[in-house]
This record gives C-alpha cells, structure tokens and sequence, in this order.
C-alpha cells in the first residue's frame, strides 16, 4: 500500500489472462497506462489482496493483481 | 419525459448533435439541463440499447436534436453500449443519419482520458466541440485550465459547462451555434480502429496538452481520498456495504407504511363509492373486486418501489456503485462472476430486465450470458408485494433483540436466498459450461464521489414510477379483468351452497393442476393466482384478492392477508414464498433474455432452471415445515 512508481514497460507477453495479450494491452493504455505515467497503490481487496485500486495519473482505476502484473513500474521517475 | 417508443417524425429533419464521452463525465447530467423535459427515450433498432434524444433550441434560434450516446473511452469498441456509440458517431447505424456535430463530454477535474479521446473524435472528420464539463468542481479543487491554449494545442473549440447550474451551457450553446454558423462540412473519416502503438502515441500527445493547458490536476481529490480511505477499507468496506444494503430493505418496509396506508383508504374510499351505487350486481362486482380491488391491491407498492429506487439512484450518482464493485469482485469472482456483474444483479433487485440490460457494461460473452442466466433471481421489486403480503399475513410483528423487526428479518432473509442461489448457480454454470475458459478482467474507473443532484433524483425517480404505473394501469389490469372474468363465470347455479367462485372456471384450472402442485401444500386458488403471475408477479397479489373477495364474502374483503391468515396453513405460506424466491414467473424477463442473448435456447434454459428450483425449493419448504408444525 502506498506504493508509488512511474510505469516503464507494459509487458503483456504470457495470454495467463482472458484476454490475448494484444487486447489487454490496448485496454490498458485506454485507461491511461502507458510509460511514464505516475502511478500509486491505493486499495487492495480483503481476500488475498484483490483487487486493487491504482491512482494513475490524475484517475483512479480498480483491477485485479492479474491484469496489474503486465504494469511493469520504476521507483525512478524517467529521465 | 415521455418513453415513447416511436420518435415524432420531425425531429430527425433536425440537425444531429452527438454527447459522446467517457464514463462519469456528468454527459448525462448536461444532456437534461440542454432538453430538460423534452426529450424521449426509446431503443435502436434490433439493440436494445437505450437511445436517449432531446431537442433544444439554441440562442441563434436553430433547433437541434440531441442524442446522449452511452459512455465509452474509445470508439474501439468492445461491448454492445459502445458499438453503438461507435456507429453512431460514424453514421453507420442503420435507419439513423450521422450526427451533424459531435460535442465531446469531458470532466474537467478528470481530463487526460476525455483528451486521449477528444484526439481520437477528431479523426472521424465531423465537427468536433470539447465540452468542458463540471468546471465549477474543477475550479474548487484549484485546477486551472487554459482553454484557449488547450484549443489551440488540440485544433478544437473548447467551451466550459457547469451541468447542474442555470445558464451553465450558455457556452456550449453559443459555440454549436457558432459551428454552425460556419457552415461545418463532415470531411472524410480517417478513423479505424487504432492499435497499442496508436493508442500509446494519442495518450502521449493528450499528456502533452494536459502539461500545455492545465495546472494542478494531479491532485487527488481529498474528500474522496478521506470517504475512500473507509469506504473501500478491506473490513470496514465490505461491512459498510452490507450495512447499506440492510438499511435500504429495512427503510422499504419502514418508510413506505404510512403513504401505503393511505393508498389502501382511497381504494377501499372507491369501493364504498360502488358499492352504495344503484348498480347492478354483477357490474358492482367488477368495478369493486375486479379493477379497483385488483389494481389499488398492486399501486399500494409504489412507495415501496420508490424507496428502492431512491436509494439505488444515489448509490448511483454518489459514485458508490463503482466501489461496490469492487469491494465484490473478489466474492463474485468465486462464484464465477465478474465485478461488474454486480452492478446489473443489483438493479435486478429493482427489476430483472433493466438488470438484464445493464449486463451489457460486461465485455465478455460468457461473463455477460452467466451474469443474464442468474439475475432474474435477485429479489426483484414486483416480489415485494407478495413477500410483504404473506410475511404480513403469517409472521408476527415482533422485535428481535428489541430492535430489529422480525418482518424486515424475513424479507432480509428472503433477499440473502435470493443472492447465495445467483451466488450458487453462477458457480455451477462457471464449473460445468465454461469450464476451463479463464474470466474476463476486471478493470473500473472508480469516479471521484459527487454529491447527487434533486432534479436527476427526480427524473429518475419519475421514469421508474412511471414505468411501473404504466404497468399497473396496461398489463396488470388487463390480468385482474382476466381472473375476474375466469373466477365469476360461470355462475353459481340457483340454490347453490358453495361460494361462487368454486362454481368457475378459475376453480377448474386450479383443480386440474393440483396433483402436480399438492405436494407443496398449494391449494386451487393460489394455483389460480399463479397463471396470471405469469405476466408480472405482482398481479398474483391481486388475483388471490379477487379470488378470495369473491370467496368469502364481504368481511373477507378488507384483507387480503386476514383471508390467507384464516385459509393457508404456515407450511403452505413458507413454501409460497420459497416457490417466489426462484419461480420464473415474468414474461417480460424471460423475451428480455431471449432478446439479449438473441436466442431462444438461454431463455429455455434460465425459465427450466428456475421452474424446477422452485419447485424443488418448495416441495422442501413446505414437507420440512409440515413435519416440524
């Protein structure tokens, strides 16, 4: 919780979700995941920690630890 | 605010101007304060999606149609809202023209997403206007926004609107006017749908404008921040929210008696009406146990659906059906459901076919076609006036642990059956149909929280009862003529010692179906009730009291729930209510199913499932209530 970091990467390789890769990555960025942006860990669900809600930007997104896995995120800001 | 299924013909000679916007940009909210009353909503061909239009005249004096397209954050389209959105905004929607000006809905306080789709509006080559929405908002949380740069950077008229304000969209009013004034001519389309790297690219130049043209909007709102920090806590949260839900089924019982009360006096006013009449008999029976007995015994409930509406429309417009969500995603995923299930489950505990419709907010198939398999078991407003008619009837009026009524106790019991059997048959369905098929994902806005406003209240509430009034004065009243007619003819023969009604017709289908329906304890007459309960649930009430009236007599005609108290065993009533909790009993629901699924095998399916539920659940109901008593 409270864990803040800019996103570097999405890496949307394995299909461990329902979604194709692909797909899963267009939405992400359609909820303004992309590199660079500014994200921290708001919520987390009571069982097993899911889901989660994650400020991104200037918006606050819930999804599951699932789909939050191919947010690969820095505690750098970039250069 | 008419629901007129066909749109007058001239307002489509009108030009077109399309609100398209992402989710909780208030596009709704600035759709009623453009048309207030004057707008309709109907369906677009074959879809059952709610096509929302209005007219408005702008200061120039030009009139325009305005359509409110569902919520999107990209014309990418992925579920059957937002296909619409997508041909809408295209002009490929059949029988409907392209919108002549699209008016691009953004939340100021929000605006990185609404830019990233602003950017992408301009690539369908028709007039584009950024509206931006709910600045007042924006504005007190300090963000400040430049828009004239942001038009400049962006290549677009941007205009700031303040929905709920008087003269709140004078701006955005002036601008269409001065759009199409400047005779806008719809270039050609360069839109198809963009990939990861298009996506990413748009986002980027979208962040660009945000840094260009706004100062201070990455500030959380603190308010929110505060709410959220109890609200969504992991304990606290989940016990909050099953700390509404209870409020909210014990305020229906609570806050709804004394308006009920006086409905029942003016009905039982018009009876006494009749019956002093110099009318003949037969007539006065009609008029008095037929429509005034019939359709006041059903209207009584219309405070109760109010107050359930009432409260999920603020849930609503407080920003709290998102959290909900989320706080039940984990317990639904279990279950095999998706988070956003929830929110369509529980506008079925309203009704089943709005509930139905809302599963279009789910993406994937599956998710969506077990999400319509189970929601006509949530506990649906037109249960409520045969829960509270046998609750009342047959549980005492007692306090339990001196606070907790023990009739709000049953019906919260009657509710939690209802969601553990969706809970149990979404499980079943998840483990033997989609087996080994992984869920769709589960990705939400979670909007800041909003204060809601009277006049959506209003309208919303207005909509809903309407709806159900209509119902009560069409379909449900054209049932009671039904079982009037089928409990009074044939008459009794002369010198006949029976009550008439056993002399009917009605007491013919009734008999007939008993070897089938006496093992759960139903007698002929709630057998009779049952047919026309078909139609909508609620006119079971009224039936048992048209049947009963007539039964027993004119001391019988008071209450209903004297004459079943005096009639039923507590066996048959308990397993009443069970047969209710699952039954299938809505024709309306099952061809919303067949509908939306487009076909008539998950209706098959979902009416089979529930019938033999019931009767199962009351085939046990009653045996193990019988063998305790």
């Amino acid at each position: 919780m409270g864990f803040r970091g800019w996103i570097h990467a999405l890496s949307v390789g394995s299909d461990s979700t329902g979604l194709p890769g692909a797909e899963l990555e267009r939405r992400l960025i359609e909820l303004g995941f992309v590199e660079g942006a500014r994200v921290e860990l708001l919520h987390e669900g009571l069982f097993g920690g899911d889901p989660i809600a994650v400020r991104v930007a200037q918006a606050t997104i819930a999804l599951r630890r699932q789909e939050a896995m191919s947010i690969m995120v820095n505690e750098e800001a970039p250069a | 605010m008419n629901a007129d299924a066909s749109l007058a013909a001239p307002i489509t000679a009108f030009p077109i101007v399309a609100l398209v916007g992402n989710p909780n940009c208030g596009k709704t909210a600035l759709f009623n304060a453009l048309t207030g009353s004057r707008q309709k909503v109907a369906n677009y061909p074959g879809v059952t999606v709610e096509k929302k239009v209005g007219r408005v005249t702008t200061p120039a004096g030009r009139s325009l149609q305005i359509v409110d397209l569902p919520g999107t954050y990209s014309l990418r389209a992925r579920s059957p809202d937002e296909e619409i959105t997508r041909d809408a905004v295209l002009g490929q929607l059949r029988g409907e023209a392209a919108p002549d000006l699209i008016v691009c809905v953004a939340d100021a306080s929000n605006l990185r997403l609404a830019l990233r789709l602003a950017l992408e509006l301009k690539r369908v080559g028709r007039p584009v206007v950024l509206s931006l929405n709910m600045m007042d908002i924006a504005r007190k949380r300090g963000i400040e926004i430049d828009a004239g740069r942001l038009a400049r950077e962006l290549g677009l008229p941007v205009v700031s609107s303040v929905a709920v304000r008087r003269g709140g969209t004078d701006a955005l009013l002036s601008e269409i006017d001065r759009t199409f004034a400047g005779l806008p001519m719809a270039g050609i389309s360069s839109w198809s749908a963009p990939g990861a790297g298009e996506l990413r690219n748009t986002q980027r130049e979208a962040d660009r404008l945000l840094a260009a043209a706004v100062r201070g909007s990455g500030e959380r709102d603190a308010g929110t921040a505060r709410i959220d920090s109890i609200l969504l806590h992991p304990v606290a949260g989940l016990v909050i929210l099953l700390a509404i839900l209870f409020v909210m089924f014990q305020a229906v019982f609570a806050w709804a008696e004394p308006a009920m009360n006086a409905i029942e006096a003016g009905f039982a006013w018009l009876g006494l009406l009749v019956e002093r009449a110099p009318l003949p008999e037969l007539l006065k029976s009609f008029l008095k146990d037929g429509l005034i007995g019939g359709v006041g015994s059903v209207i009584v409930f219309l405070p109760q659906i109010v107050i359930l509406f009432f409260f999920i429309l603020v849930l609503e417009d407080l920003g709290y059906m998102a959290r909900a969500a989320f706080l039940m995603d984990r317990i639904m995923g279990g279950a095999g459901l998706h988070g956003r299930a929830f929110i369509p489950l529980l506008s079925s505990f309203a009704c089943a076919i709005p509930g139905v419709m809302a599963t279009r907010v789910i993406d994937d198939r599956r998710d969506r076609l077990t999400t319509i398999l189970v929601a006509p078991l949530m506990t649906c407003s037109a249960r409520i006036p045969v829960y509270t008619l046998i609750i009342g009837a047959f549980i005492p009026d007692t306090e339990v642990w001196g606070f907790i009524g023990l009739q709000g106790l049953v019906m919260f019991g009657l509710y939690a059956i209802g969601i553990a059997s969706a809970l149990g048959v979404s499980f079943v369905i998840k483990r033997l149909i989609w087996r080994g098929v992984p869920g769709e994902p589960f990705m939400l806005e979670l909007p800041d929280y909003k204060i809601p406003r009277i006049r959506s209240l209003a309208i919303g509430l207005w909509t809903r009862a309407a709806i159900f009034l209509k119902r009560a004065g069409t379909i449900i009243l054209a049932m009671m003529v039904l079982i009037w007619v089928l409990a009074s003819f044939p008459q009794p023969p002369d010198g006949a010692t029976e009550p008439a009604i056993s002399y009917s017709l009605a007491a013919t289908i009734g008999s007939a179906m008993q070897p089938i329906t006496a093992p759960l304890g139903f007698n002929w007459q709630i057998n009779v009730a049952l047919i026309p309960g078909m139609a909508a649930r609620e006119v079971a009430v009224g039936s048992l009291g048209t049947i009963y009236s007539i039964s027993g007599g004119e001391e019988a005609a008071d209450k209903i729930g004297q004459a079943l108290a005096g009639h039923w065993s507590l066996a048959t009533a308990l397993a009443l209510l069970a047969w209710y909790v699952f039954a299938p009993q809505c024709a309306a629901t099952l061809a919303v199913i067949r509908r939306e699924t487009g076909s008539w095998k998950w209706m098959g399916v979902t009416f089979f499932y529930m019938l033999a539920l019931a009767y199962v659940a009351a085939l046990a109901t009653y045996q193990i209530a019988s063998a305790l008593s």
